[in-house]
């Protein structure tokens, strides 16, 4: 007979072939994941060295990313993947509020089956046709009619000056915000959703108004919400294509919205084959590696963040 | 003896099943109706459609309830339910507020917003529930530290805070011990000065020692209605002396 623990910690007996034989497959399975992740950091460690070795911290302060010299600062292309990222939640959190409380305490049944489908569809779309569709009816709208609108109304604001180029850092906010509102907005669904119905009744019985009883439900999740747009930061600080296909490429740190950026995927994708000198090459892994460490430290707090929201209701109640 | 509502005829639904079947009562002011009767009749469903919450879930209803003449399926639900404050079977406070804020979520949807006046409100609220003396120095920490009596006890105080003009409870001591039982028993004897008080109890000595009135509810209708004492000594029908004997249900 043999003792195993099981998820609460208690511990139960087997003396079942097929159990004992499951227990060992999936453990050596979740082993291979963590082990794997391991590997990959080590393996970047040691690709970006000579990079790390040369530039030290200087690389994530540094502007010059100039691959003729051989002079690799990344401090353009982290901004603009943080200015990026940030933006896009900016937009796109609000919206996913409204989308997941329109859903889950506001549609009717037959609607709410179909349209939460569609929001999940949103996030099966692959990300090139996001950025086909970039270059051919958001970049062309951006130009002719978003931006000549901006610079002419809000032109007083560094935010919107330059030329209306179309590609560049609005276009990439305003994809990355779409593209991260179906995560955000499905998993602040089932948030919300997870709230007992209890909680609604106590708020409508004390004379509050529908609006009132949501409001209520939302400041209760609050912590979960913010864990699920962690999880669409995350989304954003690592999408590469369709960000690379509209935001222009240039590692420039500016204010306008207008003007081209660039972000560590992007460049990364972008850069990898024409590398051609040893320092260029373990610069843009070192690239790899800052955003490596930066999505795992979202990620993490997300979950954690979405976790404690799950288990507040079990030890509640 | 003055009637607080005039229950005429309801009938009430979920979907096409009916679960109430023309039902009329009158709830006289001031004193404690107490609606007994087997699993699945409906009381939770008749307490519901005095308070409009019968349609969040849903449900519909026909006929006539006036509250002191006035028929409130026609009014602003929100409006009435200021009215009417609810206790329900698990208590259901908000988590993530203090104790204090729990009491004082209710006033700002009445539109009390003053601060010294809904620390006043609070205070009264929570010494009416019998709950302050308990959590006077802990008024800041969170609701949910407390024990599922004292719980209970912040639930009515919610409620009383809002100052409503029926009190409706649904089974309130069902989910707590003994001793918090007897607290609220008590409390029930303190309210009805200032309340008409509608109970749900399944507890036969909980309904005759609290209550001046019950009514005996099965599968969805009325079927007896008269003072508690009567009730539980000399019924009129052989039903109900069979089902408060405890012979069925
Ligand atoms: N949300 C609902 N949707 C559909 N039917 C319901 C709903 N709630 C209750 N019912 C049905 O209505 C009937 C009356 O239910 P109700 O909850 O009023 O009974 P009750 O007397 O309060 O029972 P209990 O003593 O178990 O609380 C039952 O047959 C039940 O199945
Ligand atoms: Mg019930």
């Amino acid at each position: 007979m043999k003792f195993f623990k099981n998820k609460n910690g208690s511990i139960y007996t087997s003396n079942n072939l097929g159990d004992i034989f499951f227990e060992k497959i999936t453990g050596f399975f979740a082993a291979v994941v963590l082990i794997l992740v391991i590997l990959m950091a080590y393996e970047m460690y040691a690709g970006a060295k000579p990079s790390i070795e040369k530039f030290g911290w200087g690389f994530l302060v540094s502007s010059a990313w100039d691959p003729v010299r051989e002079m690799f600062g990344a401090l353009p292309i982290i901004y603009g993947t943080i200015v990026s990222s940030m933006l896009a939640l900016l937009i796109s959190v609000p919206l996913s509020i409204g989308v997941a409380v329109f859903l889950s305490e506001i549609a009717p049944s037959w609607l709410e089956k179909p349209a939460s489908y569609l929001v999940e569809l949103l996030a099966g779309i692959p990300s090139v046709v996001y950025g086909l569709w970039g270059i051919f009816v958001l970049v062309p709208w951006i130009r002719n009619d978003v931006q000549p609108f901006l610079s002419q109304n809000f032109g007083f604001l560094p935010f919107f000056q330059g030329p209306p180029y179309g590609f560049g850092l609005l276009a990439a906010v305003l994809i990355l915000s779409i593209m991260i509102l179906p995560i955000i907005a499905s998993i602040s669904r089932d948030i919300i959703r997870s709230v007992p119905h209890d909680q609604r009744e106590a708020a409508l019985a004390l004379g509050a108004t529908k609006w009132e009883s949501i409001l209520i439900v939302l400041k209760e999740v609050k912590s979960g919400i913010l864990g699920a747009s962690m999880l669409g930061l995350g989304r954003a600080v690592g999408e590469t294509m369709a960000v690379t296909m509209v935001i222009g490429n240039r590692p420039l740190i500016s204010a306008s919205l207008f003007d081209p950026s660039y972000t560590m995927a992007s460049a990364i994708a972008n850069e990898f084959t024409e590398a051609t000198s040893d320092m260029y090459i373990s610069s843009l892994i070192h690239l790899a590696l800052v955003l490596f460490v930066i999505t795992i430290i979202i990620n993490a707090l997300a979950r954690l963040l979405v976790w404690s929201m799950d288990r507040k209701w079990k030890t509640v109640r | 003896m003055e009637i607080k509502i005039a229950v005429k005829n309801l009938n009430a639904f979920y979907g096409k099943n009916k679960v109430l079947k023309n039902v009329s009562i009158d709830i006289p002011q001031n004193k404690v109706l107490a609606i007994i009767g087997p699993s699945g009749c409906g009381k939770s469903t008749f307490l519901r459609c005095l308070n409009r919450m019968h349609e969040v879930v849903g449900g519909t209803v026909q006929g006539s309830i006036m509250l002191d003449g006035e028929d409130i399926t026609r009014k602003d639900p929100v409006l009435v339910r200021r009215r009417l404050g609810m206790i329900f079977q698990k208590p259901n406070p908000f988590p993530t507020m203090s104790i204090f804020d729990n009491v004082a979520a209710g006033l700002k949807y009445n539109g009390k917003t003053d601060k010294k006046e809904t620390a006043e409100i609070v205070e009264k609220s929570l010494k009416q529930a019998a709950l302050w003396d308990e959590v006077k120095d802990s008024l800041e920490q969170s609701g949910i530290n407390l024990s599922g009596g004292q719980q209970q006890r912040l639930c009515i105080a919610r409620t009383l805070a809002i100052q409503p003009e029926v009190i409706l409870m649904d089974e309130p001591a069902s989910a707590l011990d003994p001793i918090s039982t007897t607290k609220i028993e008590d409390l029930i004897f303190e309210l009805k000065k200032n309340y008409t008080i509608v109970i749900v109890t399944h507890n036969m000595q909980q309904a005759s020692r609290v209550s001046d009135f019950t009514a005996f509810l099965y599968m969805g209708e009325l079927i007896e209605y008269d003072a508690t004492k009567k009730i539980f000594t000399s019924p009129e029908l052989k039903q109900t002396e069979d089902y408060v004997r405890g012979r069925f249900g």
